[in-house]
């Protein structure tokens, strides 16, 4: 357990805050308020699951928090940086330096290597060949895929296709890695070996993990359990290491 | 970034090798069309101008008759005379020589062999108003063109079918029984538009009208005009001479024609330039077909390609990139689409040239053209869905089935 406390940084100031944050889908009389008024302190180096009923606002929260969305009120501060200020290209600039993403349905380009796809986020930072190449093959090397490098999607399992996906989302060094549901498509056997692997990138790569899950049993590998319902955050969970301080 | 984003492009586009071929299909056949037209066009053209040129430029043919296509009934007007011969080389000015020319038909033998071909009556002027020279051998003497001598001229033809391409000068013919001595050989001038040039025997006109036509008749005059004037005025002068001598009152028409070979080829040269500028429009027209057809396969793959899209947003890719992978899809799609058409337009040129009795040529101009256009079509239908696609939010594009 002393990685993971040295792993996290109490003492700087929090990766992620929001603020009162709100979201309004659509307009009028079919306005939806998703979330009502969230705040949220992330510390960098944590490894948080996000939990709640379902429509209670996880995703919407972490299309915010990934910088995809911009909240419809309230503050979104990232490493300092108002977010809600940014506009499209900024933010898109903002998750190429610093974010990685895994989605439920991995979401890997079609007919395409293993290879190929880690080394995509490498080719919008404009690395050379011959960098991206190494690179993304160290990428597949962490998530345990070396040998399946030239492997299209169809001729992986789930479980490889997800780390393949994982592989993708950490080539850059992101600061923080948001998978909404990462497991949700995987049986038992295969969910435990992609938490382990996110618990280890977590503590050797420092790297701040969100998580959205259904399962206790995942959440159960982080560190912080943050409980959504009806749009607000219900309550925060530290696990594991009584005492400490979060938001 | 312009260097990955092509490799981005390329690999797209070989990734979905049958979608992409019918994509550019389109462009493929418009740019085939267009350049295989253009070609064709001027092959044509410069088959005929050549054709043309053969009969000797700075050339009138005069005829009796009304010319081409205005027979209608009535009498045949008479031939022309010598005196009438005469009087246009004296009196037109402009005028550099006048070649009477009176023709028949003969079986000629020598050493057993016949061969049948025409006759053609004229004088030492036939040499000097169009370029025809003799590889051996020499033209008229005086004498012999004033007392029509039985000599001859033979053209490449004769010599090759009678004298096996031997040496002719000097030997005796018979034509239609009458002994004829060799005292020239003609160049050859090969095919042209109007049967085998080179199958003719030259002969004094005098010689022609008393042993073979039977008559004094002269059925054209070859009229040499000097480059220095203007070919109308001197059409407008033998036509003036001639009307005075067939004594053509006023408000009557002319009863000869003057067929100029230089307008001719003007004509000729305005009628194919003119059919090549309706089918090039035609094929220019598919080629815009074909740039539709690039757009509307585009829009159906960024409708396809949506979640990918979606991905590239997630990973960090800012509009212009997105935007610029579709732009560099199209528009290498399109010059791929376009090269593949030069290549088949040269493969068409090349089938359809003999076919046509035309030279094969590649027209450098054409095809850079027709490549440069079928680059600009890519960029103008690749632009509108490159926009929707650069334009697509990100978390709907990810949740797109
Ligand atoms: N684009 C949208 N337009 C309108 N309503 C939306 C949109 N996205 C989400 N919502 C609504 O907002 C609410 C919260 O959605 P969200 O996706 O955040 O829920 P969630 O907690 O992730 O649920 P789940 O566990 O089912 O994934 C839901 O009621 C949903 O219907
Ligand atoms: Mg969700």
């Amino acid at each position: 357990m002393a990685a993971r406390e040295a792993s996290v940084a109490p003492n700087e100031p929090p990766i992620i805050q929001l603020r009162g944050v709100s979201k309004v889908y659509g307009e009028g009389a079919t306005a939806f308020q998703a979330l009502k008024s969230v705040d949220l302190d992330i510390a960098a180096g944590d490894f948080v699951a996000v939990m709640g009923p379902s429509g209670s606002g996880k995703s919407t929260t972490m299309n915010i928090l990934g910088c995809l969305d911009v909240p419809s009120s309230g503050q979104f501060l990232f490493k300092g940086l108002h977010v809600e200020r940014l506009d499209r290209d900024q933010r898109a600039l903002l998750r190429r330096k610093y974010l990685g993403f895994v989605f439920q349905g991995f979401n890997l380009l079609a007919r395409t290597s293993a290879l190929e796809n880690v080394e995509l986020p490498l080719l919008y930072r404009g690395d050379g060949k011959k960098e991206r190449r190494a690179t993304a093959m160290a990428a597949l090397d962490k998530v345990g895929l070396k040998e399946w490098w030239d492997h299209t999607p169809a001729e992986l399992s789930g479980g490889q296709q997800q780390r393949v996906a994982i592989a993708r989302a950490i080539v850059t060094n992101p600061d923080v890695l948001l998978a909404d549901e990462p497991t949700g498509n995987l049986d038992s056997e295969r969910s435990v070996e992609i938490m382990k692997l996110l618990t280890e990138l977590n503590q050797t790569s420092g790297i701040t993990v969100l998580m959205v899950t259904h399962e206790p049993d995942m959440a159960a590998f982080a560190r912080t359990i943050v409980h959504f319902k009806d749009g607000l955050v219900e309550r925060i969970e530290a696990q594991h290491l009584q005492g400490e301080v979060v938001a | 970034m312009l260097g990955t984003t092509f490799s981005l492009a390329v690999r797209s586009i070989f990734r979905h090798k049958l979608r992409s071929f019918l994509t550019t299909l389109g462009i493929i056949i418009g740019v085939a069309a267009v350049v295989a037209m253009v070609t064709l066009g001027k092959a044509t053209t410069k088959a005929a101008q050549q054709q043309v040129a053969s009969l000797g430029t700075n050339v009138l043919q005069v005829r009796p008759g009304q010319g081409f296509g205005r027979g209608g009934g009535g009498p045949r007007p008479p031939d022309f005379k010598e005196e009438d011969v005469e009087a246009v080389a004296r009196q037109v000015a402009g005028v550099n020589a006048v070649a009477p020319q009176a023709q028949s038909t003969a079986t000629v033998i020598y050493q057993g062999a016949n061969w049948s071909t025409t006759i053609n009556g004229t004088t030492n002027a036939f040499f000097q108003v169009q370029p025809w020279p003799l590889v051996s051998g020499r033209t008229f003497t005086r004498a012999e063109e004033q007392a029509g001598k039985a000599v001859c001229i033979i053209g490449n033809t004769i010599r090759t079918n009678l004298f096996r391409g031997g040496e002719a000068v000097g030997e005796r013919l018979r034509v239609n029984g009458v002994s004829c001595d060799v005292i020239g050989t003609l160049s050859t001038r090969g095919q042209g538009g109007f049967g085998d040039q080179d199958d003719v025997i030259v002969m004094p006109i005098k010689q022609v009208q008393r042993r073979f036509t039977g008559s004094r008749d002269i059925r054209l005059m070859l009229v040499g005009v000097d480059p220095a004037y203007d070919s109308a005025q001197v059409q407008e002068s033998i036509k003036q001479v001639l009307r005075e001598r067939r004594q053509i009152s006023g408000g009557k028409d002319d009863d000869f024609n003057i067929f100029d070979t230089a307008q001719i080829s003007a004509t000729l040269t305005g009628i194919t330039t003119l059919l090549t500028q309706i089918v090039t429009a035609v094929a220019a027209i598919s080629l815009v077909v074909g740039g539709i057809g690039i757009m509307n396969i585009m829009l159906v793959s960024v409708t396809e390609r949506t979640r990918e899209i979606g991905i590239r947003l997630a990973i960090g890719a800012v509009a212009s990139e997105v935007l610029m992978q579709f732009l560099m899809e199209a528009v290498v799609l399109s010059c791929l689409g376009g090269l593949v058409g030069l290549v088949v337009a040269q493969l068409v040129v090349f089938g359809l040239a003999p076919l046509m009795q035309v030279e094969f040529m590649f027209e450098p101009q054409i095809n850079v053209i027709a490549f440069l256009v079928s680059a600009v079509i890519g960029v103008v239908f690749g632009y509108f869905p490159a926009r929707r696609a650069a334009s697509l939010n990100p978390i709907d594009a990810l949740r797109h089935e």
